[in-house]
């Protein structure tokens, strides 16, 4: 909001999910645009490997549950910016098929000091990764598989809940 | 009510959603997969290991025994693997 003092200044949230990439350097720019009150920006990106285990991927493709895929990274970026001073938070998710190297998600917040932006963006991605209904599919030498859940990405969603 | 199912899930049912009438009797998520499951050879493949489908309810993460009476769309997929 133009004009308005720092104080006033709402929280500037961007949740899209779309097949096409994205421009993390133009994203940083549309969260901090206008805006003298934001000392720190993390940024998150999640890049697609071309390797699981040491076997070969040549592709993922991403689906997702449209409606709720959406409402349940609202849900997680409210309880974010409850818990710390947040300025804005963006997330970027893509869907489709996507080749190693190219760009899977972007999670990026911004605040005044570092501090709450780096444990913002952690907190978001675990969550993202337990609870955003989203599937890869794998194409490797094999043909093509849905790619497991770890047991590590609960865990790491569930830390945050102890602390 | 509605009916959707994603990745694997939806695969095996061989449909990404459909509109289904339970009968009075099937009262939770639970129940529900377990109803499901007695379809035929494809919904029993895809309910085979119950423990591991997750559920939505009108796009909310739910347990197994949370209650499906009101409920426009429930949503069956596997644990999710985003981000």
């Amino acid at each position: 909001m133009q004009g308005a003092s720092d104080a006033l200044m709402t929280a500037n949230v961007t949740i899209r999910i779309q097949e096409a990439d994205f421009d993390i350097a133009r994203e940083i720019s549309a969260l901090t645009k206008g805006r003298t009150d934001i000392g720190a920006v993390v940024s998150f990106s999640g890049i697609c490997r071309g390797s699981e285990d040491g076997e070969t991927i040549a592709a993922l493709t991403l689906e997702h549950y449209p409606g709720m895929a959406e409402a349940e990274i609202a849900r997680h970026v409210d309880t974010a910016m409850s818990r710390w001073p947040l300025s804005g938070v963006s997330v970027v998710h893509r869907v489709g098929r996507i080749v190693p190297g190219e760009n899977i998600v972007l999670v990026l917040t911004a605040s005044e000091h570092r501090q709450a932006a780096f444990q913002a963006a952690e907190f978001l991605m675990d969550y993202l990764k337990a609870n955003a209904p989203f599937w890869k599919r794998e194409e490797n030498a094999g043909g093509t598989n849905w790619v497991e859940a770890r047991h590590h990405d609960d865990d790491a969603a569930a830390r945050w809940t102890k602390s | 009510m509605k009916l959707k199912y994603f990745a694997w899930v939806r695969e095996r049912i061989g449909k990404s959603e459909e509109t289904i009438e339970p009968p009075p009797t099937v009262r939770t998520v639970e129940e529900l997969i377990v109803w499901l499951a007695k379809r035929g050879e494809t919904y029993a493949h895809a309910f085979e290991t119950p423990k591991v489908i997750r559920a939505a309810i009108d796009h909310t993460h739910v347990k197994p025994d949370a209650a499906i009476s009101g409920a426009r769309e429930i949503a069956f997929f596997p644990p999710m693997t985003g981000g």
